[in-house]
């Protein structure tokens, strides 16, 4: 039997976020503050065959270069990802993604009377990685610490 | 003078040094009794207390005072602009602009932090939510070290509360800044320590144990560091009738103890403790607390600079 398979085309330049696991694609859209009204011309395939884990996502975003920031963020929920950079259709650089050692503004504090939480105050959340394997953070503010897998529900809008 | 201009959020802002130099200025004050100074007598000390507090709102006072300084500030959140919504920043900010100094307790875990961002000045940390009470940590500390000569080498039970005290949490991260022989942790199962406690014991290399009474550990301690249990803590009324009976410190209980066992505890304490201990060879509360004054008064000395 042939198989099916769901072509997009290579992008001239700009990101590939590959191995994303799967139905994962639009949380990464998320974290890196994509939401279409840029105007990159961006693809999403959700659900698809990987030889290494079974099912992934991949996003291709054009004209739009990931930096380091971004690249670590991704890390937060796509740990298995991997980024290509892509210039004139070929990939000049290829990055595996990696938690930074301090979180700013991206995560909310699950701890309700955490002075972050205060609606009172202008103040930027925090958190420190205090274990990278398992994914450990903690709030700088309260010292609660969360693992990586609360930490989806703890991305800011 | 290591401490001069800086901030203490947590226990842990200060080093094992640093926490010795501190008590040998209390005890120059403590040996002093009850003299007045002017050491600090061009200072203003700006006390923020967001939250209920006798001991440590009187004692930082009363320290000032006899240091030879002001003291400017609002008990309860109620009678400030607070109850009018401004935020803890602003009011940071303007009490920074008053004093010299502030001692800050609030309901909200991170606030002194928050107001030390804030602030050019030091703020002292006088309890922030469940977290942190490193000056209460300072007095339990030295209590330890006058009662015996030493906090090293101790068997010490903290019990009750060691899930929402802030007092336990702290006086755990303080102790990994000595070696204490053996930390008995003494709760009921839903009041243990917080993980991000243990994790420091655990990377301080403390040895510790957790128990669900006070009866298995009784015969090893040196000290019990008692904290209150919150009825409103239990759901069920009835699980904290069951649970309480394990953590009450009775004179029966430390009969079965080794000679020289004290109880310490951060007060107020309600029905925690037997009334007969607090006449007994083993109360060390009310001392601790008069200690407070002479242990603060070093650290207003220290943080300001003085030569004592």
């Amino acid at each position: 039997m042939k198989e099916e398979r769901l072509t997009v085309s290579k992008i001239r330049s700009g990101t590939v976020i590959d191995h994303i696991p799967a139905g994962k694609a639009l949380h990464v859209l998320r974290i890196l503050g994509i939401t279409g009204s840029e105007g990159y011309r961006t693809a999403v395939l959700m659900n698809v065959e990987s030889r290494k884990l079974g099912r992934k996502d991949i996003v291709k975003i054009e004209h739009k270069k990931l930096g380091e920031d971004e690249t670590s963020l991704v890390a937060l929920i796509a740990p298995t990802a991997t980024i290509n950079i892509v210039e004139g259709y070929e990939i000049v650089e290829k990055r595996r993604v990696r938690i930074p050692e301090r979180i700013r503004r991206l995560l909310t504090c699950p701890n309700p009377t955490c002075i972050t939480r205060s609606s009172r105050e202008d103040v930027v959340t925090s958190f420190k990685l205090v274990s990278r394997d398992p994914v450990i953070l903690q709030c700088e503010y309260c010292g609660t610490m969360v693992r990586g897998e609360e930490l989806e529900n703890l991305l800011t809008k | 003078m290591g401490l001069k201009g800086r901030d203490v959020v947590s226990i842990l802002d200060l080093t094992r040094g640093e926490l010795e130099t501190l008590f040998e200025t209390a005890d120059k004050f403590d040996r002093r009794g009850r003299a007045r100074y002017r050491l600090l007598e061009d200072k203003v000390l700006a006390l923020a207390f967001f939250e209920p507090s006798t001991r440590t709102r009187l004692s930082f006072e009363t320290a000032m005072k006899r240091l030879g300084g002001e003291t400017i500030g609002f008990a309860g959140a109620e009678a400030t602009s607070v109850a009018k919504g401004e935020s803890l920043t602003d009011t940071i900010k303007m009490l920074d602009s008053y004093a010299d100094a502030i001692v800050l307790r609030h309901r909200y875990e991170g606030a002194a932090k928050l107001a030390a961002e804030v602030a050019e000045n030091p703020v002292i940390n006088g309890g922030d939510g469940r977290q942190h009470h490193p000056t209460q940590s300072m007095i339990d500390l030295y209590t330890i070290r006058r009662l015996f000569g030493t906090i090293d080498g101790l068997n010490i039970a903290l019990a009750g509360d060691l899930r929402y005290a802030r007092t336990a949490a702290s006086l755990a991260l303080a102790l990994t800044l000595f070696r204490p022989k053996h930390l008995y942790l003494v709760s009921p199962p839903q009041l243990t320590m917080r993980p991000e406690v243990l994790r420091v014991l655990d990377e301080a290399g403390v040895r510790y144990s957790v128990h669900g009474s006070l009866d298995d550990v009784v015969e090893e301690l040196d000290v019990i560091y008692v904290t209150r249990i919150q009825k409103e803590r239990f759901p069920d009324p009835m699980e904290y009738e069951k649970v309480r009976g394990s953590y009450r410190i009775t004179l029966d209980l430390l009969k079965k103890g080794r000679k020289g066992l004290k109880v310490l505890h951060p007060l107020p304490k309600v029905d925690e403790i037997e009334l007969a201990v607090d006449h007994s060879e083993y109360a060390a509360y009310f001392q601790q607390a008069a200690w407070g004054v002479p242990v603060r008064m070093a650290l207003l000395t220290h943080i300001f600079g003085v030569e004592v």
